[in-house]
Parts: C-alpha cells; structure tokens; sequence
C-alpha cells in the first residue's frame, strides 16, 4: 500500500522564499561571516546547506564551506533497532574548534537526532557557537533544544510523516505530510 | 543491504554483497581513526573478550584498538597467564567466559574449526581471528579494502599469492574472498607448500614465480613460517629466496602500477626483500591500517540492532 498524501505544505517558491530570509536573518545574527561554517546532517541537511551556503555568496561574497555529517554511530537506539543502519560517511574537511557552526537539518522532531550531532561536532573540535536551522519544526520535542532559525513551524500529529524532498535527490521542491499505510 | 549473520567465521559463509557491505561500513569508519577524538559512542556499554591462543601483535592489537574506538570495553585474554595452564580444557575455558555475559568472544586458535566449535554452546557472538589454517576472516577482507582502495575496483584484476600456501588460513581465506569477486587467483609455491587440491577451488597454480608474476595486479606474498622448516618443505632457506623471494628484478615483470602486499609478519631477505618491502609499491603498512576500519565495520554489523538468529 502506498502512503497517503494528506496535505502538501510547501512548494518550490515557499521552500526558496523561507531559505531566502533565514539566509538573511543568520548574515544579520552572524556579524563575523567569516567565521561562520556549515555543517548539513545526513541527507537533506546537506543540500539546505549547500543552498545557504550559495547564498551567502551571492549576497555577501563569502565562501562559507559545507561539510557533511552522518549521526548513526551517535543514535542512542543503537541496541533497539532491528537492523543496522547503513553508515556512512562524516565529510567535514575543515577544523570546527573556534567556529561559528550552523547546523542545518530539514525537520526538526523529537530532537534526538540533534542531541547526536551535537555530541558528534564536539568530539571533533571545539566549535565557538553552534546555532541549529531547520526547514520545518514540528513539535513534540523529547529534549531540551530548540531551533535558532526555522522555515515553518508546522503542527503536527505523532503519526503523521513530514516529508521534505529537494531537487538535488528528490523529483522536486515540496514539503508534505503524509501518513503511513495501515493507519486510520 | 543488511548484514544477518550472527557470528564471523569464515568467508566461505558469506555472499560477495555481504563482502561489499562489510567493505562500505569500513569505508565510512576509516575517518574515524584519522580524528583528533578517535572514539565513537556506537558500542558503549558492549564487553568483548580478546581470546588468543596462540601469539599475535597485528590482530589482537587491532581488535582491540577497533573496539576501543567503537567506545566497548575490551579484556584480553593471554594463554600463558590463564587457567589453561592449569589444565582447564579450553571448553571449560570458553564457558566460563561466556558466562561473563560478554557481547562478542574473538577467537584465534592453532586448531581448524575451534571458532566454529564454540559457537555450539556460546550464547554470545563469536569472531575467528584465525584458526589453525582454515580460515582468517577479517585480513582477507582488509586485504579486499586494501585492494578497491589502490585499484578502484575489482574487475580484470589479476592477483598472485605466493609461498606457504599449505599452512596459510590467510590464503584460503583470500581465495575465498576473491573468487566471490570473481578474481583471477594464481597461486604460487614450492610443490611440496602448494598442493594440486587447491586446483578445486578453481584457481591457477605456478611453481614458477617468473613466470607467474608477469602482467600481475596484485603481488601477495606470504610469511614463510621458519618455526616449520624442520620438517623440510624445501631444501633450505637460501634455495627458497632464489626461487620465491619477491626481489626488485622479479617485481619488473608485474604490471607498471602493481602493488606488494603481506599480511605480516615478515621475514625480511627471506620472502621478501627488505627493499621491496620498503618500497613505494608496498602497501603493508596501508593494510594494517585498514585493518582497525574492517574489524571496526565487523563489530559494529555483528553486535548493532537487536538480537537475531543464528544463520551460520
């Protein structure tokens, strides 16, 4: 059975419009640009990041480098899941210590995944700041972290999936909320 | 894909997509290692016990190293200083470790078959580090890891593995491994270290190394174990150098980007020259560096996700 498609939250021109001002509100928080770094979690963080990054450029004329993060071997289910999860590779190919971090994932959930790459950026370095961007909160937050830039915050319910696709790896720009098959 | 088995024992077990993911996951945790931090909280909490009987510096230093760096808490288990000295039979031995409640037991054993014998009445994973000269698991596929890293991938590859091939569990191993790959093997030795039976396995066979060794991809040289010569394998040792030794003049014949492996430890002047071992084309230091990546890759497919049934 397929998942069902329940609404469809944002298209190609909101996705960019939200990008477009959280670019501006980090370049109006972060007066020293230059020490800003981007680090994108496994998979969609990374393109985010590289969109930020480009705009960045564009607007400002910094080249602000991207690496990329895979939290799997910091997951605190690691003994409850029922098989491995494939790991892959942590590419960040910049020291950390004494830099602004910007941490960007496309949905911010129960915050556990944030937990793990926090725990993960400071076994590599000793960042100065770390500030978290997410394209979509949607509550039910099992820990203590919040967001410093958000897309849309989004209610939701704990069944429902929020999906984020991006055209680097998906067919197009959108954010839905779909619910998985067997559920009423 | 996902990895099933419950214990490493052997490659023979394994299919060439487990192969592969074995070798991706240790892909992803070679970075660990070159990290100011070199430790992962991944196996917090996980005991596994380092139990060789029979000497090593390689393996058991870089089992333990793997785990150290996966955040699991290690015990080395040494023959000399253990019960078995007191006669302890080594079941009895196995048991009451077991009954340790340890996460993962890493065997290595001068008998065929002793991982193989534990895993029926261990509750807990078992890992050959090499027995007797069945099989060695995880050199072979650090030596496969070794192998895409220096040649990208497997295809046309023509690989050589020369010496002791009778008594080496690193060479059944490797071929094995590498036929799953669908490797061309050529197995190279005295006669009396390179029995025919090995033609079963579907490889070629050469007593001549010069011969053997033109157009070859991959030079794997093995240990020639001295502690055997008493039983006179070959004439003497000098006879065996100017056959079988890999000098400068033998590596010309290979291919121009051949490399020279050995899975340690050598006899310098003896199967190798100590300028070949030396040289730019040798990647034996490369391999016992990517040996902490494979051994860490395997602890974390053995012992990640929840418990599941034995399919070995």
């Amino acid at each position: 059975m397929e998942e069902k498609i329940k609404a469809r939250i944002m298209d190609s021109r909101k996705i960019k419009r939200a990008i477009h001002r959280m670019t501006t509100e980090i370049i109006e928080r972060n007066r020293n640009l230059k020490n800003l770094v981007i680090v994108g979690i496994r998979t969609r963080g990374i393109y985010l990041g590289k969109r930020i990054s480009r705009l960045i450029k564009e607007l400002e004329k910094i080249d602000i480098p991207v690496g990329v993060l895979d939290i799997t071997l910091y997951r605190d289910d690691f003994s409850e899941l029922e098989a491995q999860h494939i790991v892959k590779k942590t590419e960040i190919n910049f020291s950390v210590t004494k830099k602004d971090v910007l941490l960007v994932d496309d949905v911010l959930f129960t915050g556990r995944t944030i937990r793990a790459a926090m725990d993960s950026l400071i076994d590599l370095g000793r960042p100065k700041t770390i500030q978290l961007l997410v394209l979509i909160d949607r509550g039910h937050r099992e820990l203590p972290i919040r967001a410093d830039y958000v897309g849309k915050f989004l209610p939701t319910s704990k069944r429902e999936v929020v999906q984020v696709q991006l055209k680097e790896i998906d067919k197009s720009d959108e954010v839905l909320i779909t619910e998985p098959p067997g559920m009423k | 894909m996902a990895f099933k088995h419950k214990h490493l024992l052997g490659i023979q077990t394994l299919t060439s997509s487990e192969i592969m993911t074995v070798l991706d996951t240790a892909e992803s945790f070679f970075e660990i290692s070159t990290r100011a931090v070199k430790k992962v909280p991944t196996l917090r909490g996980k005991t596994i016990i380092n139990l060789f009987f029979e000497p090593s510096t390689r393996t058991r230093s870089s089992f333990e190293l793997a785990a150290k760096r996966l955040s699991a808490d290690i015990v080395n288990f040494n023959q000399q200083t253990s019960s078995t000295v007191k006669g302890e039979t080594f079941k009895d031995t196995i048991l009451n470790l077991d009954a340790m409640n340890p996460d993962a037991i890493i065997i290595r054993h001068s008998c065929s078959g002793v991982p193989q014998f534990a895993t029926t009445f261990c509750q807990t994973h078992i890992i050959n580090a090499g027995d007797g000269a069945h099989e060695h698991p995880t050199q072979a596929l650090l030596d496969a890891f070794t192998i895409r890293q220096e040649k990208k991938n497997f295809k046309d590859l023509k690989v050589l593995i020369v010496g002791d091939i009778l008594h080496s569990r690193v060479a059944r191993s490797n071929i094995f491994l590498l036929q799953k790959l669908e490797v061309r093997i050529v197995l190279v030795g005295p006669p009396s270290l390179l029995p025919l039976e090995f033609k079963k396995f579907g490889v070629d066979l050469d007593f001549n190394l010069d011969r053997a060794i033109e157009g070859a991809d991959v030079v794997m040289m093995l240990r020639i174990q001295l502690e055997r010569q008493e039983r006179n394998y070959f004439p003497s040792i000098r006879e065996y150098r100017n056959l079988y030794s890999l000098t400068e003049k033998r590596f010309r014949r290979a291919k121009k980007n051949a490399i020279i492996m050995h899975p340690g430890p050598i006899n310098r002047g003896v199967e190798i020259s100590a300028d070949m071992a030396d040289s730019a084309k040798s990647v034996i230091l490369k391999q016992v560096e990517n040996g902490i990546a494979v051994r860490m890759a395997v602890l974390y497919l053995l012992l990640g996700g929840k418990e599941r049934e034995a399919i070995d």
